[in-house]
């Protein structure tokens, strides 16, 4: 057998977690450095499926399975595809610079708070290889724990209620889905005569149409939520701006790609009928988000919640493409999942330094820091810029992509959502400018100090990302073409619903004559 | 040489990279040097792609380099590819030439700037360079958008240079947004290319523009006006020019290259360049045509009232640029592209002049209280002068001829109106340019007496770019002389005509194939100069001769003055009909929809509802055994009902 390469990488977080645990609690730099050590060892681990993973080989690689629970047919099976192998490499790189960006921030409870970065690093990748249902879904209740006692032990002033609107939001989420796994499973044996959790069994599987409706919106809830797209999303500007830095990073960098990536695995595939019949009502408030979340941030007084509000803007670019359903457009969703991450994450870090200096994220109480904090600037602006989707930068390609691949198909949708383009560059060039622009007219602002080394740790390793995606994304691009392909083909591929069928002839003619069919 | 195309861009790139890395370290002596040098090095190589390009046979003055595949993802392809064929070739001559003197200004002009400063305005100033060479040498749109969002990212960045004013940094992020606007419909322009063409090459669209459009189609006319959106936007024309005015906020020479020769003109190239797709919508061009014409006379009569220096020049470009846009909007591309390179010339040294002023009265741009400085500034004074002449159109100036061929060419074309409009807009122009002129360098000087003392003429590093911009303000429209003028300079000929026309042959309006000059041609020339030569007179009469008149008139046509001061509250009115109602729609949707309605009556009522819910259903709980017992039995009993009876 090959080298298990998937298992090694998920548990070894767990393995460095109960290292952890036999350190005593009140060393808490020898915790801090050992977290380090193991986050980036277990990169150094995790790297090597850049390479490793062949973009044109088979449909998942590095695929284990080995029968785990016999009687009821429930396998540990893991595999990634392209978008898998890049959502975990891209979560493994981010641990350190989070272990890192927590280091002064986090002060009480140390020990217990890097044990749960541990845990949390094995659930958030678990979910990403799993094949399983049963294994998909244990990992993503086992990520949504740790995630609750960050925000609820480490947060802000309001972190209880944070928490436990997060935990209530998602665990309702979950529960949906818990019985629709359950659902399709009878179904199976219904059908098959066996039982299975397996992704591709079930995959297989030709629900028919009322079920399959039922189904897909327990499954699209649980993971509109965790999105979170518009209207299911005001859990997050509380659990962002409760969340200390780090848990606002991996809130944001990895967790809502959950929801994103919940979709592109499950929800769309096991049913596609139910997708495209779904389709124009997602698509709606996908754009709605859009526009919505960048107005609400537009006026919002504090730093994270206007991060928070520009990922429900940016996460509906991400929704509008993957159900525009062409290759381009689906190709642009997936690089702006991490494209998201690398910019939204970068963006709370930013915050979290500011925090750490003045313990506020008011922008009001900011003001011409460009001229004490110059570095720091620097690398805010050019995240900044790769949060607006400047063209050079990452942002800009997932973008592009989403809205050439839509427009196609959806001339309209894809127009207005273009919009967001404007307002990403209004709200965020105000609170730039806010924050650092104008003269230091606060006395406390005119002492802070530049970068820390630690910092420029943090901030660089997502800067070069930020770079190499925007001028030459095709390393990105080549690993997950063929996995996108293939998801196409299958929802292409299903059979057409009736209610889908009037759908499909206004697509068929946008695809003529894309103008006339939006007019 | 094709395969040296990507060295143009990449010179200034290492100047990016050099002087934002090392910069500060390094000190402002290798900045200094390495700042223009690197644009000065990309210019010579522009030089000698320009001679080799000229080797060639007219029909195949066309370079192509592919450098990487750059965009990839499913049928959608864009590559990091250059495109040199005569009119790119000529915008290159334009950037870095221009640049590179502008770059040698600023080296005296931001000479008290700190290391950090110094480094950081170069840093910028190349970078701009680099993103506005990608724009014009880009072979295809998403390049071309590369470019064109890198550019307006620099002027961001540029106006907002001394950000510890805050009406700077507002300065600088108007201009992001309002050009974002226009970038928006540039990129709708841009998604319809690609599902109409397949491609975004212009390779692939611009040759297949006629066969793939039809001619006044309603997907030609989209295509071109969503386009156009963008131009409107990056070269300030109305609705949404009301950004550049406020761009003034940047250092003087950045207004010189950014707002004036360069950046702003790029809308006016990218008509041209995508001239195929143009061609098929008449209505689209009137449109452009059209705005253009308004544009200039609406932006030109703002600037005859205007007293800070760089204002007047600001409404001036975009008054400029309104005649580029009348010029390319009558599809006289040739002429649009030519008033686009004699502008760059006399316009780049109006700011720098104005610069030199400015910085020898420190930080003074009001010009109520200069005047006089003609004797202390003579090279300034002089220079100044031949640009004046120039942007009047008084011959044999530069503006002259490219002025001169966007008016025939909108008469020859059918347009007596908007030929009408362009000419009185020429009037005003020398009135406001003349205004300027005497204000500052005539008269007696109005300013403070340690002011005066101080007045000096710059440093070399400033007055030979002045110089030699001064000499181009004279000669640089000669190559683009009319046929109806004969060939004064033997055998040159309208060399820009015949150097654009492979470009432009197909599109060309049938002036030039007029085989004898129509007599009107030289009535309207004649007309042209002489109303030039009115507005020069009138205000020579006005602030040299009758220096109290405009003040009377002023008082006496005071509603039509007050609108004008007050730039016909444009401003205002954007903010009142659009940013304030959008930003109080904002905060309703946080407030009211986001907190009120879905967080609080919603999600929260939910959680009020389960809470009320369990409330009930725990009251069922009362511990009290015997109530148990009655409930088990009386469900017991309808149970056994059930079965029995059903």
């Amino acid at each position: 057998m090959d080298f298990p390469w998937l298992t090694t990488i998920l548990f070894f977080p767990l393995l460095g977690a109960a290292l952890i645990a036999g350190i005593p609690g009140s060393r808490k730099e020898a915790i801090r450095q050992s977290t380090l050590a193991v986050t980036v060892l277990h990169f150094a681990i995790a790297l090597p499926l850049w390479w490793l993973y062949e973009p044109g080989g088979a449909d998942f690689q590095f695929v284990e399975r080995v029968p785990w629970v016999d009687t009821f047919g429930i396998e540990y099976h893991l595999g990634v595809d392209g978008v898998s192998v890049l959502l975990a490499l891209f979560t493994v790189l981010l641990m350190p610079l989070a272990v890192l960006g927590s280091w002064r921030y986090v002060d009480r409870h140390v020990k217990e708070f890097h044990i749960l970065m541990l845990v949390l690093t094995t659930g958030m990748l678990g979910v990403f290889f799993a094949l399983d249902l049963f294994v998909f879904y244990v990992f993503w209740e086992l990520m949504l724990v740790p995630m609750y006692f960050i925000i609820g032990i480490w947060g802000g002033e309001r972190r209880i209620h944070a928490a436990v609107k997060f935990f209530l939001y998602t665990f309702v989420g979950g529960l949906l889905m818990l019985v629709g796994i359950l659902a399709l499973y009878f179904y199976h044996e219904q059908v098959t005569g066996t039982f299975s959790t397996a992704l591709a069994d079930l995959i297989a599987l030709d629900v028919p149409g009322d079920l399959q409706t039922w189904l897909f919106l327990g499954f699209a809830l649980a993971f509109a939520i965790k999105v979170p797209m518009f209207p299911f999303h005001t859990w997050l500007p509380d659990a962002h701006v409760q969340a200390p830095a780090a848990g606002s990073v991996i809130l944001a960098a990895v967790l809502l790609k959950m929801g994103t990536y919940g979709f592109y695995r499950l929800a769309m595939p096991l049913f596609p009928e139910a997708s495209r019949t779904f389709l124009p009502v997602i698509a709606v408030l996908a754009v709605i988000g859009i526009l919505y979340g960048a107005m609400v941030a537009l006026v919002q007084p504090n730093m994270k919640k206007l991060v928070a509000y520009s990922s429900v803007s940016h996460l509906g670019f991400v929704m509008l493409g993957l159900f525009a359903l062409t290759t381009t457009a689906i190709q642009g969703s997936v690089i702006q999942m991490i494209n998201h991450g690398i910019s939204t994450g970068a963006l709370f870090f930013i915050c979290g330094m500011l925090y750490e200096r003045r313990h506020t994220y008011e922008i009001e109480r900011f003001g011409g820091l460009s001229a004490t904090m110059p570095a720091f600037a620097t690398l805010f602006m050019i995240v900044t810029l790769s949060s607006i989707g400047l063209p050079g930068l990452n942002g800009f390609i997932g973008e592009f992509l989403i809205l050439v691949g839509t427009f196609g198909r959806y001339p309209w949708l894809a127009g207005i959502a273009t919009i967001g383009v404007i307002l990403a560059a209004y709200y965020m060039l105000r609170m730039f400018g806010r924050v650092m622009f104008g003269p230091v007219d606060r006395e406390e602002n005119r002492e802070v100090p530049d970068l820390s080394v630690r910092e420029w740790a943090v901030l660089l390793p997502l800067v070069a990302l930020i770079f190499w995606i925007g001028v030459y994304p095709r390393p990105f691009l080549e690993r997950t073409e063929p996995s996108v392909e293939r998801f196409v083909e299958i929802l292409e591929g299903a059979p057409t619903p009736a209610v889908a069928e009037a759908d499909g002839a206004v697509i068929v003619a946008a695809d003529d004559e894309p103008v006339e069919a939006g007019r | 040489m094709e395969n040296l195309l990507w060295v143009v861009p990449a010179l200034p790139l290492v100047g990016v990279a050099f002087n934002g890395l090392l910069g500060r370290r390094a000190g402002k002596g290798v900045v200094a040097f390495v700042g223009p040098g690197v644009v000065g090095a990309a210019f010579a190589v522009a030089i000698a792609l320009f001679v080799h390009l000229v080797g060639l046979p007219a029909g195949e003055r066309e370079l192509h380099q592919t450098v990487y595949e750059w965009l990839v993802g499913g049928g959608f392809g864009a590559p990091v590819a250059f495109l040199v064929d005569p009119l790119s070739m000529t915008m290159v001559l334009v950037v870095t030439g221009v640049g590179f003197l502008i770059h040698v200004y600023s080296v005296g002009y931001m000479h008290d700037e700190d290391e950090r400063g110094f480094a950081r305005y170069f840093t910028y100033l190349n970078l701009f360079t680099f993103a506005m060479l990608l724009l014009v040498m880009a072979d295809n749109f998403l390049l071309m958008f590369v470019g064109w969002e890198g550019v307006g990212l620099c002027s961001y960045l540029l106006i907002g240079f001394w950000f510890a004013d805050r009406d700077n940094a507002e300065a600088g992020k108007k201009a992001f947004i309002v050009n974002r606007i226009g970038d928006f419909g540039f990129l709708i322009g841009i998604f319809l290319v690609f599902s109409t063409f397949g491609s975004v090459a212009f390779a692939d669209v611009l040759p297949a523009a006629g066969a793939a459009l039809t001619v006044g189609g309603t997907l030609a006319f989209w295509i071109a006006l969503f386009l156009f959106l963008g131009a409107v936007g990056k070269s300030a024309q109305i609705p949404l020019y009301v950004w550049l005015p406020d761009a003034m906020a940047g250092p003087t020479p950045v207004s010189a290259l950014i707002h004036a020769a360069t950046m702003v003109t790029a809308g006016v190239y990218m008509v041209a360049r995508l001239h195929p797709i143009y061609q098929m919508a008449p209505s689209a061009l009137a449109i452009v045509a059209g705005i253009g014409a308004a544009t200039a006379l609406f932006a030109a009569t703002i600037g005859l009232v205007q007293n800070d220096i760089k204002k007047v020049l600001a409404y001036s470009t975009i008054s400029q640029l309104g005649y580029m846009f009348l010029g390319v909007g009558v599809a006289a591309f040739t002429a649009g592209i030519f008033h686009l390179v004699t502008h760059a010339f006399f316009k780049a040294l109006l700011f720098l002049g104005a610069g030199s002023v400015i910085h020898a009265l420190h930080g003074q741009q009001d010009m109520r209280y200069m005047g006089g400085l003609k004797s202390g500034m003579p090279i300034t004074y002089w220079t100044m002068l031949a640009a004046t002449l120039a942007i009047s159109g008084i011959p044999p100036f530069a503006g002259f001829f490219s002025k001169d061929d966007i008016l025939w060419r909108t008469w020859d074309a059918g347009h007596p109106l908007l030929w009408a409009i362009g000419f009185v807009t020429a009037g005003l122009t020398a009135v406001y340019m003349f205004r300027l002129f005497f204000l500052t360098f005539h008269g007696k000087f109005r300013g403070t007496d340690e002011q005066a003392e101080h007045v000096h003429e710059s440093p070399p590093s400033m007055a030979v770019p002045l110089a030699v911009l001064g000499v181009l303000s004279l000669i640089g429209g000669w190559i683009g002389i009319p046929a109806a003028l004969g060939d004064p300079l033997g055998g040159l000929g309208n060399a820009f005509e015949g150097w654009l026309a492979p470009v432009f042959e197909r599109g060309e309006v049938a002036g030039e194939l007029h085989p004898a000059v129509p007599p009107i041609e030289y009535g309207l020339m004649a007309a042209s100069v002489a109303i030039a030569t009115l507005g020069l007179l009138a205000a020579w009469w006005l602030y040299v001769r009758n220096q109290r008149l405009p003040e009377e008139l002023s008082l006496r046509f005071r509603a039509a003055y007050t609108v004008l001061r007050n730039k016909y509250w444009i401003d205002e009115a954007y903010t009142l009909f659009v940013v304030r109602p959008f930003n109080a729609l904002s905060a309703f949707a946080w407030r009211v929809v986001d907190d009120g309605l879905i967080d609080g009556l919603a999600v929260m009522g939910t959680g009020r509802l389960v809470r009320f819910g369990s409330g009930v259903a725990s009251r069922w709980e009362t511990g009290y055994v015997p109530g148990y017992v009655l409930v088990f039995f009386g469900g017991a009993l309808a149970i056994l009902a059930y079965y029995l009876l059903g």
